[in-house]
């Protein structure tokens, strides 16, 4: 039912890379070179391209960078880079890549930028933002369980620590835990077992430094179903935390 | 409390008991067991003649039919007679003492030991209605019960008397033990498109809603005085218990919301609810009075606790579901906590509900638990004693829910097949059993306390 990003890390450096442009850099560059000095090296230059140009919340762009005469380069909120390269991004916002190259002969800026569709261009991040259902879901991803269980497994362990990541650089955000399970079982002990996994999920979460007051959680038990076939993929799908946007 | 209520359900224990033992010692070669709850006892073989019209009121003709298959249907489902057919029964209708052959009631084809007979008429909008019962091998003094009723007429008056008169019949020929005809089942029910909490008279006639919240409203439990309405209501706010009064035909307030709490349970003097609560951060019991008051926790295991049931013929224990070993389990304890007892010993068991004699524990159970395992979830039946068990209910769908009737025998449950929950009734022996309710989904039956 909905697209969830690979690498919800990139997309973190994106924002932040995000957040520097526009926090540090209003002022357009606009001298792609920098007056060359008298010095026999000569000046670098800078290249940074975006492909493509234009995404859809969700999709990634490749950033391609340049350079001649440099000796290091540097894109804003991505530290340090290779003098050339490529790396996949994830905005989550319309953002600019400031590339800055220094050499012997001085140094060279480019900027590229990756615009989101939908016109979402003038809402730059504040720290109040208003964050959407469609954004916080992408972004923290449900865990599910095994069966009869509510520990929470290796591989929904990995996405707390996505969750918890997204939900720290998000300080204002709350959000709700809804356990679910699968609907073998008695109903009354399905809203006990799904209240578990509502809590292990929020131990989780606040021992990796979540705030436990910006937690709230509840169980559906076997109430509301995800997927309503009687098959393993389907009871798996439904034994889950699933995370959202609190009020 | 209700001492004097309760005396005569011993006669009930010891008919359950005895076929208990009777069935666990066949069961050990078998699991399909057929037994009666008349094992040891002959079922008294009792006719009902159709009640003979009086008068010429133009509703009468649909009381008198409603009369005579509401009496009928109320002595069978009791499940302590041999019902003489109507096809059996002689030709004429008897609608008084002076009007009926006794010894053609006594014998062949009828051969009824006791029969039910008498008149109704509809007078000035009021219902009335003589009723008798007579010992057909007596010929000195036959007569056994002579009851009136004389009641406002209305849709369900016919109903509501034949109720009467066939408890009252039960209560003389069923070893003193109040009939169940005018006992009540709430049920949960999503035909609205909400899951509300509905009500209905034992035999699933007169059906309606009781809440209209809009919500998910799970795990009705009645008060023992019939007054209020305990049950979950689960929204995206969180699960709270809450209060229905039936006498005030409303909601009223509840004093426990902490947005983790559900499946209530009345103690049995209606004084103190029990229920689950994650407010330390995991599910355990809880007691309050049903005002809030003493709030207090009895259970301290990391897993599930749910579903508490109390004794309600002492009001001192507990019986719930834990998940503190793994898969749920049935335990019983003090109502203070003390005392743990765990009464499965693997599987899955849930959702207990205790005799009204305190002596048995029935119980939804899958022995063999696990993806792949053989078998299904069905009823069970355990002496709290022996810890012995029978199985009510074979390959059936999942069943799930069982609750006692207050006569202690009858057990109404929930049937799932193909994702469809009906609720159905049995007597307590597995046999006898019949859907109430087929509407939409119906779920988590609760059997009023009388």
């Amino acid at each position: 039912m909905k697209i969830y990003k690979k690498n919800s890390a990139l997309a973190m450096a994106a924002l932040a890379a995000f957040l520097i442009t526009t926090g540090c850099h209003h002022k357009q560059a606009a001298a792609p070179e920098a007056p060359a000095p008298p010095t026999t090296a000569p000046a670098p230059t800078a290249t940074i391209t975006a492909s493509p140009e234009t995404i859809t919340p969700g999709q990634s762009a490749v950033l391609t960078w340049h350079s001649t005469d440099a000796t290091d380069a540097a894109i804003d909120g991505m530290g340090p880079v290779p003098t050339s390269g490529t790396k996949t991004v994830n905005p989550t916002a319309t953002t600019r890549y400031h590339l800055t190259v220094r050499g012997d002969g001085g140094s060279a800026e480019a900027t590229a930028t990756v615009t989101l569709g939908q016109a979402q261009t003038q809402a730059p991040a504040p720290a109040q933002e208003q964050m959407t259902e469609a954004e916080f879901e992408q972004n923290v991803k449900p865990i599910f369980f095994d069966y009869d269980s509510y520990s929470i497994r290796p591989d929904a362990q990995q996405a707390i620590g996505q969750d918890a990541a997204f939900l720290q650089t998000h300080p204002n955000v709350k959000v709700l835990i809804a356990g679910y399970c699968d609907e073998r079982g008695s109903e009354e002990y399905n809203l006990a077992l799904g209240q578990n996994r509502a809590n292990a999920a929020k131990t989780a979460l606040t021992q990796v430094g979540v705030d436990a007051t910006r937690i709230r959680t509840i169980s559906y038990g076997k109430e509301k179903q995800f997927c309503t076939e009687m098959n393993e993929s389907c009871w798996q799908q439904n034994r889950r935390d699933q995370f959202s946007l609190d009020q | 409390m209700k001492a004097s209520s309760f005396p005569s359900r011993k006669q009930s224990a010891r008919f359950l008991l005895v076929f208990l033992v009777l069935a666990i010692a066949t069961a050990k070669a078998q699991d399909w067991v057929r037994t009666g709850t008349n094992l040891g006892a002959q079922k008294i073989r009792l006719a009902a003649a159709d009640f003979k019209m009086v008068g010429n009121d133009p509703a009468l003709s649909n009381a008198q039919q409603t009369f005579n298959q509401v009496l009928f249907a109320d002595l069978t489902n009791a499940g302590i007679f041999d019902m003489v057919s109507k096809s059996m029964a002689p030709a004429v209708m008897p609608g008084s003492p002076q009007e009926i052959n006794l010894a053609q009631w006594n014998a062949p084809p009828a051969n009824a030991a006791m029969v039910a007979f008498g008149a109704i008429s509809v007078q000035a909008g009021r219902d009335i209605v003589f009723g008798w019962l007579f010992d057909a091998k007596s010929t000195q003094s036959p007569q056994v019960l002579g009851l009136q009723y004389n009641e406002a007429a209305g849709p369900d008056t016919a109903r509501h008397i034949a109720h009467e008169f066939a408890d009252a019949i039960i209560a003389r020929l069923g070893g003193g033990i109040d009939g169940i005809a005018e006992s009540k089942i709430f049920f949960v029910s999503d035909r609205t498109g909400a899951k509300e909490i509905w009500e209905m008279d034992y035999d699933g006639a007169n059906q309606h809603q009781i809440t209209h919240l809009g919500q998910i409203c799970l795990s009705p439990r009645i008060s023992p005085d019939g007054g209020r309405l305990a049950f979950s209501e689960l929204t995206p706010r969180g699960s709270n218990i809450r209060l229905y009064s039936i006498n005030l035909d409303r909601m009223v307030s509840s004093p426990i919301h902490d947005g983790t709490d559900f499946s209530p349970a009345w103690s049995p003097d209606g004084n103190n609810l029990a229920f689950s609560s994650s407010r330390t951060g995991d599910p355990e019991i809880w007691i309050s009075s049903a005002s809030g008051f003493n709030l207090r926790r009895v259970t301290a295991y990391r897993g599930p606790d749910v579903s508490p049931v109390w004794n309600p013929k002492t009001g001192t224990q507990i019986a719930w579901i834990s998940g503190r070993t793994g898969l749920p389990q049935l335990y019983i304890m003090e109502s203070d906590g003390t005392n743990v007892q765990r009464m499965t010993d693997g599987g899955y068991a849930t959702s207990p509900s205790w005799s009204p004699n305190g002596q048995f524990l029935t119980f939804a159970w899958s022995r063999h638990y696990g993806p792949g395992a053989p078998g299904g979830q069905d009823i069970y039946v355990m002496d709290i004693a022996s810890r012995r068990w029978i199985q009510l209910t074979h390959d059936i769908g999942r069943t799930d829910f069982p609750s006692w009737s207050p006569d202690g025998r009858h057990i109404v449950f929930q049937r799932t097949t193909h994702g469809h929950s009906e609720v159905w009734t049995m007597l307590a022996d597995g046999t006898e059993q019949h859907a109430l309710v087929k509407t939409a989904n119906s779920r988590m039956p609760n059997w009023s306390w009388k």
